[in-house]
C-alpha cells in the first residue's frame, strides 16, 4: 500500500494495523473501501426499484419490501455512502494541499470514521430484525412513529443517531485542521479550493448534523420511551419533525455537493492547464450557498399549508441561490475557455458534470416556485430533480477526483479505455433512468409508489428508465472492474506529479511517507506546486530544517469505543422488542461502560513516537 | 523530547505585566459575576412579585437573559479576547443559524397561517 | 514542534495555547459549543412550540417553584465562577488552588444536579409523567438534555482531578482543563435561557 515504507520499522499485522491506524492517508482509504461498499449495496437496492416499476402491476415485491427498499436506498447513499466517500477524499487529500503532517487529531479522525461504520452497521442489522426502515428516507412522522411503523424505524432513529455522531467529530476534525495546521503562508486566500468547500462543508454538518440529532432524538424518545411530540391529542404536532427535518436536510445536500465543487474545481483547472478562473469569486459563492442552505428548508413543505407568506419567503430565498451556482457555473466554463484542454476520464466527469448539474439546477428553481410545487410535488418530477443533481452532481464529481488522485493514492493510474467506456455507460444511462423521469412526474406519476396500473401512458418510460438503470449497473461493474485490472496491469507510478497538476498534494513523493513531507513546505502562491515549478527550482522550499519528525501513535480504542456505542445503540433498540434474550438494560449498559470506558483509558497520556532523522533521510532516498 | 510535556513546572514565566494584568482580569470576572446574579435576581423578582404588568415583564427579562449571555460568553469564556476571531465567528454562525430555526419552530407550527 | 519543552523556563502565560495540540483543543472545543447552539435551539423550539399542549395534565402554573429553580441558578452560576477562577490559578502556575477550585466546581455541580434530580421525581409524583402530554415530553427532554450535560461536565471534570492530582501544570493537561471549563461554561449559558424562558416566561404570563 501507498504508506507502507515508514511503518516498516514497527512490526505489527496486517488487520492489526489498520484497525488501529490514525494516519489520515489510510483512513481516506478506508472511508473510501467502506463507502463504496454501502453504494454498491444501495445501487442494488435501486436496480430491485426499477425492476419492480418496469412493467405495470408488476408483483416482483410486495409493497412493503418496496418501501423499505427505497427507505433504505436513500437513507444508505445520502449518510452511509456518498458522505465518507466525500470524507476520504477530504481525508486524504485536504492535510496534502495544506502542508500539514496529519490532520489535527489523528485519534478523533480514527473515532469519527468507525463511528460511522458502525453506525451503518447498526442500521444495516434492521434486515435481521424484523424489516428494514420503512417511512422514507424522510421519516415522517406519523408514519414513522410507534403507532404505525415497525422496529425498523428504531435502527433508523439509533443507526443515524450513531453514525451521525462519528460524521459530526469528523467534521470538526476537518475545521480545526484547516484553520490550524496550514503550512507557512498557505493564507486562508491561497487555499486550493476543495480545502475551501471541504472546510465550508464540514461547517455545514457542524450546524446541521446537531438538529439531526436533536431530531432523531425526539423520534427515538417517541418509539422508546412513549414521548408525546408528535401526538396531536397529546398536545403534540406532527409538522415539528418536518421542520427539524428540512432544516438539517436542506443544508445536507450542500454538504454533499460541495466537496464535489471543490473536486471539479481542482481537476478542471489540471486538465485545463491553467489556473482557476475567478478564484475569489468561487470562494464567496461557497460561503454564500452555505449561508443560503439554512434559510430555505420550507422549500420541502410549500404543500403542508404552513401559508402564503412564509412560502413566498422561502420561495425567494431558495431562487437567490441560483446566483452563486451561477457564478460558479461560469467560471468553470471560462477556466475551460481557451485552456489546453486534455480529455481523460476525471476531466470527462469533470466536464459533463456542468450542463449536468445545471439540467438539475433549473429543475431546482422550477421547484422553488410555490404554486407550481403543487403540480410537482411528490412526483417523479422531484426524483428527476434530485438524482439530476445527486449522480450528475456529486457521483460524477467523486468519479473525477477518483481517476484524478488514484496514482497518488495507489501508485498507479486506472485504466483509461476501460474508463472511457464506463464514462459513457453511466452518462447514457444515467439520462435514459432520470431525464424521462422528469416528464413521467409531469404526467402524473407519484414518487414512492410501488407498482401503477397500465394504460396512463406510464409504461414505456418506465420501461426505457428501468433499462437505463441497468446501463448504469454496467457501469459500475466496468469500473470495478477497472480497478481490479489496474491493480495488476497498470504501470507503477513513480514520479510524483503524473498529471502536471498545480496544487501541494502533487509535491509529495508516490508513494507518500507517512509523514507527507520531510521538510513542511514554504508556500508562496496560489497553485503553489505550478508556482514552484515555473518560477522556482521545481520544487517546493522547506520552511524547517530536515530533523526529527514527530508522529502519532495508533491506538485501538477508537474501534472499541465505536463497538461500545453500537452495542448500546442495539441494547436502546432491543427495548421495543417482544422477547429480548438478554434483558436490553444489561446490553445498554455494557455498550455505555465500554464506550465511557474507553474515554478515561484514552486519558492516558500519549505524546507518539519520533521517526529518527536517519530513518527519514534513508526513506526520502527511497521513494525520492 | 515530548515526555516533557507530562513534566510539571516549578514556576510561572509569567512577567510583572502579565501578572499584573491577571490581577485586573480577576477583579473583572468577579464584579461580572456580581452583575450576572444581580441580573437574575431582578429578572427572578420581576415575575415572582408580579409587579411589573405582564405584557412587559417578557422583553424585560428576554432583555435581562440576552445581557446575561453576552456576559458569560465574553468575560466567562473570554470571546472578548484577542486570538479569538475563529471561536467569535463559529458561536456568531451558531446564532444566526439558530434564529430561523426558533422563529420557525414557534410561530409556523400552530393552525393560525403565516 | 512541540516537543523542545524547557520546563526550568517556567509556565508560559497562556498554558493552554502554547503547543498545537492545546490550540487544536481550543479551537475544537468552540466550533463544537458552536453546534451545541443550535442543537439546543432545536429542543428549545420543541418546547416552546408544544408547552401549551399539555393535554389536560399538569400546567407549568402548577407545577414551577421558583425558590428551587432560583437555587439551582445560584449553584450553577457560582461554579461559573469557580472555574473561571480554577482557570486563572492555572495560569498562575498554582496547581493547588485550580485542584481547588475545580472540586468547588464539581461539588456545587453535584447540588445542581441533586436539586434537578429532586425536581424531577417531585414533578413525577404530582402527575408529570413523561408521556402526559407533550408539554411533558419536550420539558423533560430539553431540562433533562441540559442536565445530562451537567452529568458529563461532572464526570469530566472528577476524571481529570483524579488523573492529575498530585501531578501539577503541564502543557499536556493544561488545554484539557481549559477545555473542560468552556464546556462548564456552556452548560452555565444553556441554563441562564432555561430558567429565562422555560421557567420565568411560562410563569410570567407568555
Ligand atoms: C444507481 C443509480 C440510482 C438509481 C437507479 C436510483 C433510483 C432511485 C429510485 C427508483 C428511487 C425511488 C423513487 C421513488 O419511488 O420515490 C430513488 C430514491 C432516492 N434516491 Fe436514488 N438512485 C440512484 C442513485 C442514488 C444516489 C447516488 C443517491 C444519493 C447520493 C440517491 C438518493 C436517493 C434518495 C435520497 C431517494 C429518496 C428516497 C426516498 O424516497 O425516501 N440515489 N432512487
Ligand atoms: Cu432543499
Amino acid at each position: 500500500m501507498a504508506t507502507a515504507t515508514a511503518t516498516a520499522n514497527k512490526k505489527k499485522s496486517v488487520v492489526w494495523d489498520w484497525l488501529t491506524t490514525v494516519d489520515h492517508k489510510k483512513l481516506a482509504i478506508l472511508y473510501l473501501v467502506a463507502g463504496t461498499l454501502f453504494f454498491v449495496k444501495a445501487g442494488l437496492m435501486a436496480l430491485f426499484i426499477r425492476i419492480q416499476l418496469m412493467v405495470p402491476e408488476n408483483d416482483f415485491m410486495t409493497g412493503q419490501v418496496f418501501n423499505e427498499l427505497i427507505t433504505m436506498h436513500g437513507t444508505i447513499m445520502l449518510f452511509l455512502a456518498v458522505t465518507p466517500l466525500i470524507f476520504g477524499f477530504m481525508n486524504f487529500v485536504i492535510p496534502l494541499q495544506i502542508g500539514a503532517r496529519d490532520v489535527a487529531f489523528p485519534f478523533i479522525n480514527a473515532l469519527g470514521f468507525w463511528i460511522f461504520f458502525f453506525g451503518g452497521l447498526l442500521l444495516s442489522m434492521s434486515w435481521f430484525f424484523g424489516g428494514a426502515p420503512d417511512a422514507g428516507w424522510t421519516a415522517y412522522v406519523p408514519l414513522s412513529t410507534r403507532e404505525y411503523a415497525g422496529s425498523g424505524m428504531d435502527f433508523y432513529a439509533l443507526g443515524l443517531q450513531v453514525s451521525g455522531f462519528g460524521t459530526l467529530i469528523s467534521a470538526i476534525n476537518f475545521i480545526v485542521t484547516i484553520i490550524n495546521m496550514r503550512a507557512p503562508g498557505m493564507t486562508m486566500m491561497r487555499m486550493p479550493l476543495f480545502c475551501w468547500t471541504g472546510l465550508v462543508a464540514s461547517i455545514l454538518i457542524v450546524f446541521a448534523f446537531t438538529p439531526l440529532a436533536a431530531g432523531l432524538a425526539l423520534l427515538m424518545l417517541d418509539r422508546l420511551f412513549m414521548g408525546q411530540f408528535f401526538t396531536p391529542d397529546m398536545g403534540g404536532n406532527s409538522i415539528l419533525w418536518a421542520h427539524i427535518f428540512w432544516i438539517f436536510g436542506h443544508p445536507e445536500v450542500y454538504i454533499l455537493v460541495l466537496p464535489a465543487f471543490g473536486i471539479i474545481s481542482e481537476v478542471v483547472p489540471a486538465f485545463s492547464h491553467k489556473r482557476l478562473f475567478g478564484y475569489t469569486a468561487m470562494v464567496f459563492a461557497t460561503i454564500v450557498i452555505a449561508f443560503l442552505s439554512f434559510m430555505v428548508w420550507v422549500h420541502h413543505m410549500f404543500t403542508i399549508g404552513i401559508g402564503p407568506i412564509t412560502n413566498s419567503v422561502f420561495a425567494l430565498a431558495t431562487m437567490t441561490i441560483a446566483v452563486p451556482t451561477g457564478i460558479k457555473i461560469f467560471n468553470w466554463l471560462f477556466t475551460m475557455w481557451g485552456g489546453k484542454l486534455v480529455f481523460n476520464t476525471a476531466m470527462l466527469c469533470a466536464a459533463s458534470f456542468v450542463p449536468t448539474f445545471v439540467l438539475g439546477g433549473i429543475t431546482g428553481v422550477m421547484l422553488s416556485m410555490a404554486p407550481v410545487d403543487y403540480l410537482y410535488h411528490d412526483t417523479y418530477f422531484v426524483v428527476a430533480h434530485f438524482h439530476y443533481i445527486i449522480i450528475g452532481g456529486i457521483v460524477f464529481g467523486l468519479l473525477a477526483g477518483l481517476y484524478y488522485w488514484y496514482p497518488k493514492m495507489f501508485g498507479h493510474k486506472l485504466n483509461e479505455t476501460l474508463g472511457k467506456i464506463m464514462f459513457w455507460l453511466l452518462y447514457i444511462g444515467f439520462h435514459l433512468t432520470f431525464f424521462i423521469q422528469h416528464i413521467l412526474g409531469l404526467i402524473g406519476m407519484p414518487r414512492r409508489v410501488y407498482t401503477y396500473l397500465g394504460g396512463q401512458g406510464w409504461d414505456t418510460m418506465n420501461l426505457v428508465s428501468s433499462v437505463g438503470a441497468f446501463v448504469m449497473g454496467a457501469a459500475i461493474v466496468v469500473l470495478v472492474l477497472n480497478i481490479v485490472y489496474s491493480a495488476f496491469k497498470s504501470e507503477r507510478i513513480t514520479v510524483s506529479d503524473p498529471w502536471n497538476a498545480r496544487t501541494l498534494e502533487w509535491a509529495t513523493h508516490t508513494p507518500i511517507p507517512e509523514y507527507n513531507f520531510a521538510q513542511t513546505p514554504q508556500v508562496r502562491s496560489l497553485d503553489p506546486w505550478f508556482y514552484e515549478k515555473v518560477h522556482g527550482e521545481g520544487k517546493m522550499q522547506p520552511a524547517e530544517p530536515l530533523q526529527d519528525i514527530h508522529m502519532p501513535n495508533g491506538s485501538i480504542l477508537p474501534f472499541l469505543m465505536s463497538l461500545g456505542l453500537f452495542i448500546w445503540g442495539f441494547g436502546m433498540i432491543m427495548i421495543n422488542m417482544d422477547n429480548p434474550i438478554v434483558p436490553p438494560g444489561v446490553v445498554i449498559a455494557i455498550g455505555f461502560i465500554m464506550t465511557f470506558g474507553t474515554m478515561v483509558l484514552h486519558s492516558k497520556e500519549d505524546h507518539g513516537y519520533h521517526i529518527p532523522l536517519e530513518e527519514v533521510k534513508k526513506i526520502e532516498k527511497e521513494v525520492g | 523530547m515530548s515526555d516533557e510535556l507530562s513534566k510539571p513546572f516549578p514556576k510561572s514565566a509569567m512577567t510583572e505585566n502579565e501578572r499584573y494584568e491577571l490581577g485586573r482580569e480577576t477583579r473583572i470576572q468577579v464584579v461580572s459575576f456580581a452583575f450576572m446574579i444581580m441580573l437574575t435576581i431582578i429578572s427572578f423578582i420581576s415575575v415572582a412579585t408580579e409587579t411589573i404588568p405582564s405584557g412587559f415583564v417578557v422583553p424585560f427579562i428576554l432583555l435581562l437573559g440576552t445581557v446575561q449571555f453576552a456576559l458569560q460568553l465574553f468575560y466567562f469564556m473570554h470571546l472578548k479576547d484577542k486570538d479569538h476571531g475563529w471561536p467569535n465567528a463559529f458561536f456568531a454562525t451558531g446564532i444566526v443559524v439558530t434564529i430561523p430555526a426558533l422563529i420557525a419552530l414557534i410561530l409556523l407550527l400552530g393552525e393560525t397561517k403565516w | 514542534m512541540s516537543d523542545h519543552v524547557d520546563v526550568s523556563n517556567g509556565l508560559p502565560a497562556n498554558p493552554e495555547k502554547s503547543t498545537i495540540e492545546g490550540k487544536n483543543k481550543f479551537l475544537g472545543m468552540w466550533v463544537f459549543l458552536g453546534g451545541e447552539t443550535i442543537m439546543f435551539a432545536t429542543f428549545f423550539g420543541t418546547f416552546l412550540g408544544l408547552r401549551e399542549g399539555t393535554a389536560g395534565g399538569p400546567t407549568p402554573d402548577e407545577l414551577f417553584s421558583l425558590p428551587l429553580v432560583f437555587l439551582m441558578t445560584m449553584f450553577l452560576l457560582t461554579s461559573s465562577l469557580t472555574s473561571v477562577l480554577g482557570i486563572i490559578s492555572m495560569k498562575k502556575n498554582n496547581f493547588k488552588a485550580m485542584r481547588m477550585y475545580f472540586l468547588v466546581t464539581v461539588l456545587l455541580g453535584l447540588g445542581f444536579f441533586g436539586c434537578e434530580v429532586y425536581e424531577f421525581w417531585h414533578y413525577n409524583h404530582v402527575g408529570l409523567g413523561y408521556s402526559v402530554s407533550a408539554f411533558a415530553s419536550s420539558f423533560y427532554t430539553l431540562v433533562g438534555l441540559h442536565g445530562a450535560h451537567v452529568l458529563f461536565g461532572l464526570g469530566w471534570i472528577t476524571t481529570l482531578l483524579v488523573r492529575y492530582w498530585g501531578k501539577g501544570i503541564t502543557l499536556a493537561n493544561a488545554p484539557k482543563f481549559y477545555s473542560a471549563s468552556l464546556y462548564w461554561h456552556f452548560i452555565d449559558v444553556v441554563w441562564v435561557f432555561i430558567f429565562t424562558v422555560v421557567y420565568l416566561l411560562t410563569l410570567g404570563g407568555a
